[in-house]
């Protein structure tokens, strides 16, 4: 309703009215929307999701950089440069080096296959790409040793051959690999599942061998989806301890990599050197939280800057 | 290049998609693949370009029996449905594909590319991603890539159904005139009845994989060969009846129903614009009762109640000045007389029903 329309008699009336109609208003309870709750649970849920990420992330990620520090920065370096630790390093690198990639090529045929062909027992290849995550690492390690240790089954004709694989640089890698191979073929198939085929049958029609198929389409299409999946399996291969810990054999600067040398340290009490090394692993798990984000915003926003361009 | 299909079957897990399907494309024709969803006109185009290998039968380009020939090389351009534009190329990269992995000098790539962008008119957009096109524009570009190394055969699947309607206009104009400058031998494939017949010479009409009718659009309009084909192109009435003498009889009209077997049921076919509407009887008319009028531009739909016939709804079409000479108000009581019909055994009829249309 309009005030030029009322005459000058009720000119005044309405002024009064239109308080209590305001008032009523604010009384009456707004319809809350679905993702509206009340305060209380709000913030009741948001407080205790905080509360459990600083009770179980925070606070030991703190202290592991507390401790590794406490005595200074250059005690810290001291622990780091120490041959042993030096050469817990350099393993980890290698094993990681040689798992990652593996694991990388295993992750792209797997995920080629499972999704561009049809064939029986598909479905069962996909479950058992995901057994390592069911499976203790600690039975992963086992394995190992029971197939290539001395006693094992394929140990004898190894040991004919002067070939260590068990409590030696091969028995590691053999467990890295077998407990970090999931990542990239888990990253990968659901992406090329969404994918289709489309773009490889152009390709193909257009006259591309099945490797320039290959290297000029698809690889092109999942490269951040295959990176995604490197820079977890990375960070696992880096990190196990219980599949390697088994196979290791603990041998000081020849079969310890850096969770099993944190895992030493520890025992012998030189707590100050063991938070230096976890200190390590600590930055590995920031880099690649960092790499993660960096990679998803990196998607989001290409996708983002694709559409926005699509409108003129 | 001629493209010819013999005896053609294929099934995916054990459900037949196409069951003995021969075909003949004549050179510098273009043809529409026309049918439902589920029809198999699909698989009968990636069958054509080498994606899909049949169970039996043989494909021939030229005369040449290519069934053995890789897509790769069998040198046919295709448009794919939703163009499966490369998205980490540019367009011109995009067209220049298959040259690019033929390893041509990069001069002639380079020119070869400006010149199909030419054709396409998208001159200016040769940097841009497919990302950054619009749908009409992201269609010639799959149109280009798919004419770089001049292919003899063009295959396109729903080549406009991702577009919206007043684009999708537009582009089949233009692929006409395009057809008619290159006069390469193209198939593609529809659902869409007045995108088949507005772009195509030859109309191939599939159900249920199998090639009910080939003929121009006015052939398979005029002269349809099944009640599939009547029933697919556009709204028709049924009249159910039975066969005595050579005649097909509904409630007490007659039509010639030329070598139907007696005593047999049969399906009287009438499209709404082949009925007329008078207000007093006349012979070979029925009785029916205005219900509505639905203006349709430069045509008026009436919709009629006519017991016994067509399940007692009736539809008809006329034109506009027809309509305003005739001033029809709902519960006017008219007769119709059909003009033309096509009469069906109904048995053959039933079995199409069941297609889901």
């Amino acid at each position: 309703m309009s005030d030029a329309s009322a005459g000058p008699a009720d000119a005044i009336a309405p002024v009064p009215e239109r308080a209590p109609v305001s008032a009523r208003a604010r009384a009456r309870p707004r319809p809350r929307r679905v993702d509206e709750d009340p305060p209380l649970v709000r913030w009741g849920l948001t407080l205790l999701a905080l509360g459990f990420l600083s009770a179980f992330v925070l606070v030991p990620c703190a202290a592991v950089v507390v401790e590794a520090l406490r005595d200074g920065v250059r005690l810290w370096w001291t622990a780091l440069v120490d041959p042993d630790a030096l050469a817990a390093i350099r393993l980890t690198v290698l094993v990681a080096a040689i798992a990652v990639p593996l694991n990388a090529l295993f992750g792209l045929a797997a995920a080629w296959s499972i999704t561009r062909f049809r064939y029986r027992g598909k479905s069962a290849l996909v479950s058992l790409i995901d057994l390592p995550f069911g499976v203790s690492p600690v039975i992963s390690g086992m394995v190992t040793v029971l197939l290539f240790g001395a006693q094992g089954w394929f140990g004898p004709w190894l040991v004919e051959r002067g070939w260590k694989v068990v409590f030696a640089v091969p028995g590691i890698v053999l467990a890295t690999v077998f407990v970090t191979f999931p990542f990239v073929a888990r990253e990968l198939i659901p992406f090329m599942e969404s994918q289709g085929l489309e773009e490889e049958e152009a390709a193909h029609v257009l006259g591309a061998s099945g490797w320039q198929l290959f290297m000029k389409v698809t690889l092109p299409n999942v490269k951040w989806s295959l990176l995604y999946g490197v820079i977890l399996c990375n960070a696992r291969a880096m990190g196990e301890f219980g599949a390697v810990s088994v196979v290791s054999g603990h041998i000081r600067g020849l079969t310890n990599t850096l969770p099993l040398h944190v895992e030493i340290l520890y025992n012998e009490y030189a707590f100050r050197a063991a938070f230096a090394v976890a200190s390590l692993l600590f930055l590995l798990a920031l880099v690649t939280l960092v790499a993660k984000k960096t990679l998803e915003w990196r998607q989001h926003h290409a996708r983002h800057a694709a559409r926005r361009s699509v409108t003129p | 290049m001629s493209i010819a299909v013999r005896g053609l079957h294929k099934s995916f897990d054990g459900h037949p998609v196409l069951r003995d399907v021969s075909l003949d494309v004549p050179d510098g024709e273009l043809v529409a693949l026309l049918g439902p969803s589920g029809c198999g006109k699909t698989t009968l185009l990636r069958i054509v370009a080498g994606l899909e290998v049949p169970d039996a039968g043989e494909v021939l380009h030229r005369g040449e029996d290519v069934s053995s020939v890789s897509a790769r090389d069998r040198n046919v351009g295709v448009v794919f449905q939703h163009y499966a534009l490369f998205r980490h190329m540019t367009v011109a990269e995009n067209v220049g594909f298959a040259l690019r992995v033929r390893k041509r000098p990069r001069r002639e790539v380079d020119a070869r590319v400006d010149e199909l962008l030419a054709l396409v008119q998208l001159d200016g957009l040769r940097n841009r991603y497919p990302t950054q096109l619009s749908g009409g524009q992201r269609q010639r570009v799959a149109l280009a890539r798919a004419l770089a190394t001049s292919p003899r055969i063009l295959l396109l699947d729903e080549p406009f159904g991702a577009l919206d309607a007043r684009v999708r206009q537009e582009l089949r104009r233009w692929l006409r005139r395009l057809h008619d400058e290159l006069h390469v031998t193209s198939v593609f494939v529809t659902h869409d009845q007045e995108e088949a017949f507005e772009v195509a010479d030859r109309v191939v009409l599939m159900n249920q994989g199998r090639i009910e009718q080939v003929g121009t659009p006015a052939q398979v309009f005029e002269e349809p060969a099944s009640p599939f084909v009547i029933r697919f192109l556009g709204a028709v009435n049924v009249f159910q009846g039975h066969v005595e003498g050579g005649r097909a009889i509904v409630n007490e009209l007659e039509f010639k129903a030329p070598g139907a077997t007696d005593r047999s049921r049969a399906h009287v076919f009438v499209r709404p614009h082949e009925l007329e509407i008078h207000r007093a009887p006349v012979p070979g008319s029925f009785r029916a009762r205005v219900e509505r009028l639905v203006p349709l531009g430069g045509a008026v739909r009436i919709d009629l109640s006519a017991p016994g016939y067509g399940g007692g709804t009736v539809e008809v079409e006329v034109d506009l000045r027809r309509s305003e000479a005739l001033a029809l108000a709902p519960g006017d009581a008219v007769h119709l007389s059909p003009r033309r019909v096509r009469v069906f055994p109904a048995a053959a009829d039933d079995s199409l029903t069941a297609s889901g249309l």
